[in-house]
């Protein structure tokens, strides 16, 4: 991990796109703005970071902006992290696919879009991955209804019949 | 086998001829050693049993049974499940045919990969709603008469999860035996397969068209 007064240097080499750093329990993360979420990770590797080791989201309900996208950076040669962190408001959770970039990326932003319904622009494919691709919803949305397939029992069988008329 | 003979050389019996009380004790034996599975020796021997002997004789020969039964037996103890592992479960599912469950004493050891080949699918595992329609077709590729068999908690009913991602077994298909176990033993899934053994033995009829209401839509040619 870059250490505080690194992170806070790198903030400010980033200049407007980032919006804070936050050091908390020896890792770094940097919050973005999403706009300029191609130009941040390009300038990052730049820095060594070259491995893009994870993309995954967030729910942050009921906060606002509500979701949230995560990139781990991995820098192998000196073994260091750094995580880049957006917020995406519900109206509109569109943000820049990094997949031209990051050729990792393709599964991962396509799993992000399947369960939490972030629209990544400039994807090459963005479809459903885990979900079958007739779903409805984004199921790991913090508001998605809890309990699956309803199961009946031999015990209380007649009980949902009678519910059912 | 050595086999006790009666006939005249043995000081038991004398030739028909003879006749009298003699005659008969001769025919009596004779009869009892056909009884025993025997054969009769010498020409002069009576080489049928009549009345109530040939009864009895019969009777102890043969094993009346009707073709269903037959089938049923001859299908119930070679059942040819399919090799379809879906979680964890399949663990306990391979080492059911390992050495020290051996399903192979009872004659389903012969697990198929194709299900054309199968009549019974044990479905091992969690099933999910993308992986349902998969199963669903393998289960209508199966040739009748087909069997399932439901192992574990979340096949049946969802075990620990209850969420957006699974589905229980019986939703899409007919499922005859329920396994218990989170996973099940080997000796649970044996069990398992030996109540459907009795299934198919005791009562045929009790097939999932039956159960289902869904008599007459046999495929035919």
């Amino acid at each position: 991990m870059p250490d505080a007064t690194g992170l806070e240097l790198l903030a400010h080499d980033l200049g407007e796109a980032a919006l804070e750093a936050v050091h908390y329990r020896g890792g770094a993360t940097i919050v973005v703005d999403p706009a300029h979420i191609r130009t941040v990770l390009q300038t990052l590797r730049e820095r060594g970071y070259r491995f893009l080791a994870s993309v995954h989201g967030v729910d942050y309900y009921p906060e606002e902006p509500r979701l949230g996208v995560l990139y781990e950076l991995l820098d192998m040669s000196r073994v260091d992290r750094i995580a880049v962190k957006v917020r995406l408001s519900m109206d509109d959770p569109v943000i820049d696919s990094v997949t031209p970039q990051w050729p990792t990326a393709d599964h991962q932003e396509r799993e992000v879009y399947d369960i939490f319904g972030v629209v990544f622009r400039g994807h090459p494919d963005l479809r459903r991955i885990l979900m079958p691709e007739d779903y409805e919803g984004h199921p790991q949305r913090r508001d998605f209804p809890i309990g699956g397939e309803p199961v009946i029992f031999t015990r209380d069988e007649s009980k949902w019949l009678e519910a059912r008329e | 086998m050595k086999r006790e003979r009666v006939g005249p050389g043995d000081g038991l019996g004398a030739p028909a001829a003879s006749g009298g009380a003699e005659n008969l004790r001769v025919r009596s034996l004779n009869a009892h050693q056909l009884l025993r599975g025997g054969e009769l020796e010498g020409a002069n021997q009576p080489a049928h049993l009549e009345g109530e002997e040939l009864e009895r004789y019969v009777h102890e020969r043969l094993v009346f049974t009707t073709l269903d039964s037959a089938v049923a037996w001859a299908r119930s103890n070679s059942f040819f499940p399919l090799a379809f592992g879906l979680a964890c479960c399949a663990m306990e599912q391979f080492q059911t045919a390992g050495p020290r469950m051996d399903i192979a004493r009872f004659g389903y050891e012969a697990f198929r990969a194709s299900p054309r080949q199968a009549d019974l699918i044990i479905l091992a595992g969690r099933v999910s709603i993308k992986m349902a329609p998969i199963i669903r077709r393998l289960y209508d590729q199966m040739l009748e008469p087909k069997w399932a068999i439901s192992m574990g908690a979340c096949c049946s009913s969802m075990g620990v999860f209850n969420n957006y991602a699974l589905v229980p077994a019986d939703k899409f298909m007919p499922i005859d035996v329920h396994v218990p176990g989170c996973p099940p033993r080997p000796e649970a899934l044996m069990h398992g397969v030996l109540k459907l053994r009795e299934l198919v033995q005791d009562n045929p009829e009790a097939g999932w068209r039956e159960r289902y209401g869904a008599v007459g839509t046999e495929e035919r040619p």
